[in-house]
C-alpha cells in the first residue's frame, strides 16, 4: 500500500488530517464493517440478536460513527444512541455489550489507520491525535446514552409495579378501601395519594378506609404524606378512616405534630368498614360525621 | 359578571367557566355576597372544577367569601376541586380550613339540603 | 437547551398567563399531573408577589438538565423595593399584607431548589427548580 503520508504536508492542520482519515474510512467502509461484525461475533457479543439484525445495526452505527468523527456533532450521535437503546434494551442487550461493540469498532478503525499511515510515524501521530479524542467521545456518548435509557426504563417499570401493588378497591357504593402493604417510601406514598384521589373522584367515594396494618413503619416524611392524603381526600369531599395504625406509626405521627384525636382511626380493617357504613348510612341524625369537611 | 350565578331555590350556584384573574375572583366574591343578601339565600356553591390551580390568593378569597356568607346566615360549599389541585394544595399547606368541600355539584347540593334542613333557618 | 420562556408581569392577567404558559412548557417533561399543578401554583405565587410588591417584573422559565435528569427552572425577577427580611418572609404563617407570607413557604418546601436574593430598593430574584423523578 503506497504510504499516504506524502499527500499531506507535515505541517497540515488537524482538520485536514481528520477529513483525510474520514475519507479513508468511508472508502473502506465495506471491509471495515465486515471486520467489525466478525469481531463482534467472535467476542460473542449481541448474542440476543440475529446476524441480519447485527449487520443492519452495524451499518448504521458505522455510518453515524464516521459522520460524528467528521462533523464533531455529538447531538446527532446522542439522538441515535437513545434511539438504538430504545430498540435493543427490550431485547436484553446490556451495557457491557454496547460498550464492547463500540470499543471494537474504535479498534477496527484504529488498526486500519495504523496500517495506512505506518510508513510516516509523525503523520500517524497526527492522525491519531485527530482520531483518538473523537473516538473516545463517541464511546462515552453511546455508553452514557444507553445507561440513561436503561435507567429510564427501570424507573418506568418500578412505577408500574408500585401501581399494581396498591389497588384501590371499591367494595360498596361510595366506599373505597385502600390496603397498603409493605414498605412505603416517599415515592410510593406520593403515588398512593395520586391513585387514591383519582379513585375518589372516579368512584365518587364518600368514605375511604385506608388500612396500614401491613406497613411496618414509616418515617416522618411518609407519615406526613399519609396526613396529606387524608386532607386532600377531604377536599374532594371524602372522609378517610385509617385502620391498622401500629403504636410505632402512631408515635411517628404524634412526633410530626399530628393530633390523633382529630384523625379518624379505627383498630382494624373490619372495624373500619363498619364505621364507614355507619357514616354512609347516616340520614339526618349524625351531622357530626358529615362527609364534607366540618372539622379542620 | 364573568362567572354566571344561578339561583336554585334557596341556593346560589356559581359555576366557574374559565381561569379567573385575581380581580375576577374578588368580583365573584362580592357578587355572591351581594346576592346572598338580596335573595336571602341559605347556601352558596362555588364550582371550581375548571380551575387547574388553586393558589394562596384563591384559597384566601374563598375563605373570606365563606366568612362573609356566614355573616349573612348562609353556608358555603366549594365543589369540584380536581385531584391534582387538591394534592398540590395540601403539599403547599394551603387549607380551606373550616370551609366545607364536596366532590361535585350534586354532592354539594345534598350537603346544603342536609345542613339547612337541620337548622331550619340556614347557617349554623 | 438554550430556549427559555420569558413573560412580562405587570397585571393580574399576566399571573394567569405565566402559570398557564409555564405549565405548558413544563408538560414537555415527564412530570406527573400533580407536579405540573405544583409548578403552575408556584409560578402563580411568585408572579403575584411581583405584581403586589414591585408593580412589574418578569418570570423566566427554562428546561434544565443535570446528570441525565431534566427539570424546570423558574425565575421571578423585579426591580422593586425588595424584601427587608427574607428569612422572616419565608416563615410559615408570616404575613404582612398576606401574599408573601402565605404563598412562598409552601412553595419553598416543595421545590427541589429554592433561592431568594433581595436587597432593599434593589429588587428581588426568586429562583427555584423542580426535577423530574
Amino acid at each position: 500500500m503506497k504510504p499516504a503520508g506524502t499527500e499531506l504536508g507535515s505541517m497540515e492542520p488537524t482538520a485536514g488530517v481528520l477529513s483525510e482519515l474520514v475519507s479513508h474510512l468511508r472508502r473502506n467502509r465495506t471491509q471495515l464493517r465486515e471486520e467489525w461484525v466478525r469481531r463482534i461475533t467472535e467476542s460473542r457479543l449481541l448474542i440476543a440478536m440475529t446476524k441480519e439484525e447485527i449487520f443492519a445495526e452495524a451499518t448504521s452505527v458505522f455510518d453515524n460513527y464516521v459522520e460524528v468523527l467528521e462533523t464533531g456533532s455529538v447531538e446527532a450521535l446522542q439522538a441515535y444512541a437513545r434511539n438504538l437503546s430504545e430498540r435493543i434494551i427490550p431485547r436484553g442487550v446490556d451495557t457491557p455489550e454496547v460498550l464492547g461493540i463500540v470499543l471494537l469498532l474504535r479498534d477496527v478503525l484504529a488498526r486500519s489507520l495504523f496500517e495506512k499511515y505506518q510508513a510516516d510515524f509523525s503523520l500517524l501521530n497526527r492522525v491519531l491525535d485527530a482520531y483518538e479524542p473523537a473516538a473516545n467521545r463517541i464511546a462515552t456518548t453511546v455508553a452514557v446514552g444507553f445507561v440513561q435509557e436503561r435507567e429510564r426504563v427501570i424507573r418506568q417499570q418500578q412505577e408500574a409495579i408500585r401501581e399494581l401493588s396498591t389497588p384501590v378497591l371499591q367494595v360498596r357504593e361510595r366506599l373505597l378501601i385502600l390496603p397498603i402493604i409493605g414498605v412505603v417510601d416517599s415515592e410510593r406514598a406520593r403515588q398512593l395519594t395520586e391513585q387514591l384521589l383519582r379513585g375518589v373522584r372516579s368512584n365518587r367515594a364518600k368514605v375511604v378506609v385506608m388500612d396500614i396494618t401491613g406497613v411496618p413503619s414509616v418515617d416522618a416524611t411518609v407519615a406526613n404524606h399519609l396526613v396529606q392524603t387524608v386532607e386532600a381526600s377531604r377536599l374532594l369531599g371524602a372522609t378517610v378512616i385509617v385502620t391498622g395504625l401500629s403504636p410505632e406509626i402512631a408515635q411517628t405521627l404524634v412526633t410530626i405534630g399530628v393530633d390523633l384525636t382529630k384523625m379518624n382511626t379505627v383498630g382494624d380493617l373490619q372495624g373500619g368498614i363498619e364505621e364507614a357504613e355507619r357514616v354512609l348510612g347516616y340520614k339526618v341524625s349524625s351531622v357530626r360525621e358529615a362527609t364534607v369537611s366540618d372539622e379542620s | 359578571m364573568l362567572v354566571p350565578i344561578l339561583k336554585q331555590g334557596d341556593f346560589l350556584i356559581a359555576s366557574i367557566q374559565s381561569s379567573l384573574t385575581d380581580a375576577d375572583l374578588l368580583q365573584l366574591r362580592d357578587d355572591l355576597v351581594e346576592q346572598v343578601g338580596r335573595y336571602r339565600s341559605r347556601g352558596v356553591i362555588v364550582d371550581v372544577t375548571v380551575l387547574d390551580v388553586m393558589d394562596s390568593f384563591a384559597v384566601r378569597t374563598l375563605s373570606t367569601l365563606a366568612q362573609m356568607v356566614t355573616l349573612r346566615g348562609a353556608e358555603t360549599v366549594i365543589v369540584g376541586i380536581q385531584p391534582e389541585v387538591a394534592f398540590a394544595m395540601v403539599q403547599l399547606g394551603l387549607t380551606l380550613g373550616a370551609v366545607a368541600t364536596a366532590l361535585d355539584l350534586e354532592e354539594g347540593l345534598a350537603y346544603l339540603r342536609q345542613r339547612t334542613k337541620r337548622s331550619g333557618r340556614g347557617g349554623r | 437547551m438554550g430556549a427559555e420562556l420569558r413573560i412580562a408581569i405587570a397585571t393580574d392577567a399576566d399571573i394567569v398567563t405565566a402559570r398557564q404558559e409555564g405549565r405548558r412548557w413544563a408538560s414537555s417533561l415527564p412530570f406527573s399531573a400533580s407536579d405540573l399543578t405544583v409548578i403552575a401554583t408556584a409560578i402563580s405565587e411568585v408572579a403575584r408577589n411581583i405584581v403586589s410588591y414591585a408593580g412589574s417584573g418578569e418570570v423566566i422559565i427554562r428546561v434544565v438538565e443535570r446528570a441525565g435528569r431534566k427539570g424546570v427552572d423558574i425565575e421571578a425577577r423585579d426591580s422593586g423595593p425588595g424584601i427587608p427580611d427574607v428569612r422572616l418572609a419565608l416563615q410559615d404563617g408570616y404575613s404582612t399584607s398576606g401574599s408573601l407570607g402565605l404563598g412562598l413557604p409552601g412553595v419553598r418546601r416543595l421545590m427541589d431548589e429554592f433561592d431568594i436574593r433581595s436587597a432593599v430598593n434593589g429588587g428581588t430574584i426568586v429562583s427555584m427548580r423542580l426535577w423530574t423523578r
